[in-house]
This record gives structure tokens, C-alpha cells and sequence, in this order.
């Protein structure tokens, strides 16, 4: 990303105002400290990273977003709306992809949208018109009245993030997007990504641990160790802080204070190799 | 202002319970070797324990042969042995990220438990299809009224609806399939045994007469029973007996869906 493009984009987030804030958002489990003093404002329309390894708090973070976990201390608001006192208006306003693959395997790719679109109370004609655009959008028309067990791991990421859209969310959140995925597959789905964010101006806030993707797609990245935010900036910026030439492991490197390497537990480990087995 | 505000609500309510039961009804058509498997396990109860006590003539079941008194019993255990396992669903759903999709959906959880538990009502008007079937094979003198029969089959989701949310809690609870299996299994037979589904209140010992009374199944037993056959008579009384499973069940949805959200933590 050259300067002007950053300088662009700068300009272009600083005329918008915050959809997401959080505040000292704290998770504890027992002595550990899972997310600590996690405090960040993310901006309409851009597309916030996570980075870290399994294990920094990522998902935490995640999951306390969407309602899925109170928080031990601190809060967040998401679009107006705060995660402790109005949940279920959080809820109406974001799309959730959770790393673990979710959609039903014994349903069609068609029926998996259907029930969502029911989920979310669209009437009768947003439903056939968004379910259908849905499908088109992420090439899966085809094969919408198959069964999603037989889809490949590229189309059921696909399809789950048209799950998450299909109520037009003001914050959409991926957890591990790309986790177990193929190169090629991992390039489709990225695309989508892409296309859905400027088609539909989503706010978008992803975790990864593939530092090359984060520094191709962000607009800002949050690199999290141990529960913390150690580094917070454009990838640009975070990159020339460190020094000429330097790439986001570096980055990660400099700001943790050690290599990057998989820190997982073994319970991260076996569900990431349970995703990849059913991607498989 | 407030009254439409609790009218949309409820609306709401049923609308997301119906679409959880959906999707389990989908899933049912998708594959439906579950339903041939379950016909099994009614089909031998009736046929071999049925046919052999009815010749013993060991049990007082007063004007009605043993196998026409047995029949109901017969309907609401093949109903509780598939909504006893049923909560596995969520441990299972919990495993593939399903649940949290779920959750962080604008769906109220007290839906998403319903939904769940009239799928297994979904189940368990199949088994009232097949044990009607055998019970006519049989000769048992069947209760032909019309109301009746809808009657039985709002029993049978009734039933199923109450102890697959009560299996829900238990998976809430226990959170793996390993402990849960063994509490399910340590839990059917007591369920079934302290119950009038084989034989009646009347000659149990006085201990088990009183655990059967906080029984919900001996409820539904006496109301299929009232219901299903021909001279059957219900020992509490059919508004009892509705009245007992409608509260069993709305205590245990509500219960329930506060556990909801902990599976995934």
C-alpha cells in the first residue's frame, strides 16, 4: 500500500464515525487473563484485523462482541448499542462467522440460508430476493439443493459467510476466515470478503493468524500476545515502525519480544485440526 | 403501545420456534433411517413383553385386556427414549459451531430450546403413526374419535417436548457426550419403571407410588391411556394430567434457556 492509498484511506475513516467501541474490555478464566484492557474504536466500512498466534485472545475478544461471553470487566458498543444492557439489539445488528464450520451438513446450501433468513425475521420478499442474491454472489447457485456435506471447505466458508450478510449487518465478524483452507480456496473466499465489504460498505472485523493475509486486506490491525494489544496501526505504519522492508511477523517479533510461533493449547490444536478434516 | 409491543413479541416467539422446528423437519427428510430404527425398539415391547404378560394375566389392569392397557404405556416410553437422548444434539451442535451461530442470532433462547424440543415432538408423532399401526395389527380395541386421536397426538409432543428439554439441561450441564450418555441411560429406566406405563399405580409398594406421583411420564401415560384405547380410563383426570406436562414443560424451557448460553463457554 503506497502513502497516498493510506493517506486515502486515513482521510477516508477519519470522516466516519466509530460503529464499534470498546472499553478496557477484560475477560478473565480463573488466574488467567484471556483479554486484557482490550480498547479499540473501528471505524465504518473498515477492515479491522486481529492478528496474533492461537491462544493471544482473539476469539475471546470475538466472542465477547458477539454476546456469546460477558465480559469480567469493561464494555463495548456496537453500533449504539452496548453488549451488557442491550444484547439482543446487538445481536439484530451483526453477522457472525464462527471458526468452527457451522453450517448444517444435513441440510441444502439453500436451506441453510433459509433458516437464517427466517432467523433474522426477513419477510417473505426479502427472503426470496436475498437468499437468491446471496447465491449468486458467492457462486454457489448451482449447488444450493446439494446437500452441504458434499460441498468443499472454500464453499461451505462461502456459503457461511452469506449466512452472516443476509440481514445486511452493520459489523460483520470472522473468526478464523481462512483457517485450514487451500491457497486457492483461501483466495476465493478472501475475494469474497473484499467484494461484500465494498458492495455493502460492511464493517468488517476478522482474526487471523496468517500475517500475510492481515497486511494485504486490513485497513488496521490490532496485534494481540497474551491478551494484549501490543501494536495497533496500518499495517503500513506498524511496518515502518519497525523497519524498512520489514513484513507483520516482524512486526509481531518486535512488539512481543519473541518469535512467532504456535502457542496453542491442546484443545486450539485439536479444533483446528477438526476444521481442516472436515474442510478435507 | 405496550400491548402490541408484547403481541409483536410473542409473535416473534412462535415464529422462531417454528423455524428451529423446521430445520429439525428438514433435517428429518433429508434422512429418514432414524425413523425406521426407532419403529424397532416399540415394535418388540409390544410384540414379545406385551403378548407374553398378556397370557401370564399377572397384572390387574381392572376391564381392559393387558395388551390394550399396555399400549399407551408402550407410546409414551418409545416417546421418552428418544427425547432422553435427544440433548446430545446440542453437544453435538456446540462441537460444530452450529450453537454459537445460533446464539448470537436475534432468535430469544427460550425459542431456540422450544424449537428443539417440538422436533423431538417431530419424532414422536412418527412413533404414534407406528404403534397405532401395530396396536391395530394386534386386534387392540382402539379409541376410533376423531379429537381423541389429536388428543394422543398433542400428548405424544407434549411428552416429547418436556424430557427432551429436560435432556437438553442435563447436556447443558455435563457438556460431553461421554458423561452424558451415562446419565441418560442411568436415567430411562427409573423414569420408566416408577411410572403406570406396564403396570398400574395400584400395585406398586407405597415409596414408589409417591416418587411415581413426581413422575411427569405417569402423567402422560394416564392421559394417552384415558385417550387411545377404548374403556381406558385416566386415573388423575385429563385436565391434570394436560395441566401437569404444560407446567413441567414451560419450567423447564424457561430453565433451560438460561443454560442455553453456557454450553459454548
Amino acid at each position: 500500500m503506497s502513502t497516498v492509498e493510506a493517506k486515502s484511506i486515513q482521510k477516508r475513516m477519519s470522516s466516519r464515525v466509530a460503529v464499534l467501541e470498546t472499553q478496557a474490555l477484560t475477560r478473565r478464566f480463573g488466574s488467567l487473563t484471556a483479554v486484557d484492557n482490550f480498547t479499540v474504536e473501528i471505524l465504518g466500512g473498515e477492515m479491522f484485523g486481529l492478528v496474533g498466534p492461537n491462544g493471544a485472545g482473539k476469539s475471546t475478544v470475538i466472542k465477547m462482541l458477539t454476546t456469546l461471553l460477558p465480559p469480567t470487566s469493561g464494555n463495548a458498543s456496537i453500533a449504539g448499542y452496548d453488549i451488557l444492557h442491550h444484547p439482543s439489539q446487538v445481536r439484530r445488528v451483526i453477522g457472525y462467522v464462527p471458526q468452527l464450520l457451522s453450517a448444517d451438513g444435513s441440510l441444502t446450501g439453500y436451506e441453510n440460508l433459509l433458516i437464517f433468513a427466517k432467523l433474522y425475521s426477513l419477510t417473505r420478499d426479502e427472503r426470496k430476493e436475498r437468499v437468491q442474491e446471496a447465491l449468486d454472489f458467492m457462486g454457489l447457485t448451482e449447488v444450493a439443493d446439494r446437500l452441504v456435506r458434499n460441498y468443499s471447505g472454500g464453499m461451505i466458508r462461502r456459503l457461511e459467510i452469506a449466512q452472516s450478510m443476509l440481514h445486511r449487518p452493520k459489523v460483520l465478524f470472522l473468526d478464523e476466515p481462512t483457517v485450514g483452507l487451500d491457497p486457492i480456496a483461501r483466495g476465493a473466499v478472501w475475494a469474497h470478503i473484499e467484494k461484500l465489504r465494498d458492495n455493502y460498505g460492511t464493517t468488517i472485523l476478522l482474526t487471523t493468524h496468517y500475517m500475510e493475509e492481515a497486511d494485504a486486506l486490513c485497513t488496521r490491525v490490532a496485534i494481540m500476545h497474551l491478551g494484549k494489544v501490543v501494536a495497533i496501526g496500518t499495517p503500513t505504519a506498524l511496518k515502518s515502525s519497525v523497519s524498512p522492508g520489514a513484513t507483520l511477523n516482524d512486526v509481531f517479533t518486535h512488539y512481543a519480544g519473541y518469535e512467532l510461533e504456535s502457542t496453542g493449547n491442546f484443545r486450539d490444536v485439536s479444533r483446528t485440526r477438526r476444521t481442516a478434516q472436515r474442510l478435507a | 403501545m405496550r400491548l402490541t409491543n408484547v403481541i409483536r413479541a410473542a409473535y416473534d416467539f412462535v415464529a422462531k420456534t417454528m423455524t428451529i422446528a423446521e430445520l429439525e423437519a428438514r433435517k428429518l427428510h433429508h434422512d429418514q433411517t432414524e425413523l425406521v430404527t426407532r419403529a424397532v425398539q416399540p415394535a418388540l415391547w409390544i410384540l414379545i413383553f406385551g403378548e407374553v404378560l398378556a397370557h401370564v394375566r399377572a397384572i390387574p389392569t381392572g376391564n381392559l385386556p393387558y395388551l390394550d392397557f399396555m399400549v399407551p404405556g408402550i407410546l409414551a416410553q418409545s416417546v421418552l427414549f428418544i427425547a432422553i437422548f435427544y440433548g446430545i444434539a446440542v453437544i453435538w451442535e456446540r462441537d460444530l459451531g452450529i450453537l454459537h451461530k445460533l446464539l448470537a442470532s436475534p432468535a430469544p433462547r427460550a425459542a431456540l430450546v422450544l424449537g428443539k424440543a417440538l422436533s423431538a415432538g417431530e419424532r414422536g408423532l412418527v412413533q404414534c403413526g407406528i404403534i397405532y399401526l401395530l396396536a391395530l395389527a394386534l386386534g387392540v380395541r382402539l379409541n376410533p374419535d376423531l379429537f381423541a386421536i389429536i388428543g394422543v397426538l398433542l400428548i405424544a409432543v407434549l411428552g416429547a417436548a418436556l424430557f427432551s428439554t429436560f435432556s437438553l439441561i442435563v447436556a447443558c450441564v455435563v457438556r460431553t457426550r461421554e458423561r452424558f450418555m451415562g446419565i441418560g441411560q442411568v436415567l430411562t429406566m427409573p423414569l420408566f419403571f416408577a411410572s403406570n406405563a406396564i403396570y398400574p399405580i395400584a400395585i406398586m409398594p407405597q415409596w414408589l407410588k409417591y416418587v411415581s406421583e413426581f413422575n411427569p411420564l405417569t402423567y402422560q401415560v394416564d392421559a394417552l391411556r384415558s385417550l387411545m384405547v377404548q374403556g381406558g380410563t385416566s386415573v388423575y383426570g385429563f385436565g391434570i394430567d394436560l395441566a401437569a406436562m404444560l407446567v413441567g414443560t414451560a419450567v423447564l424451557v424457561i430453565i433451560c434457556a438460561h443454560l442455553y448460553p453456557k454450553a459454548i463457554n
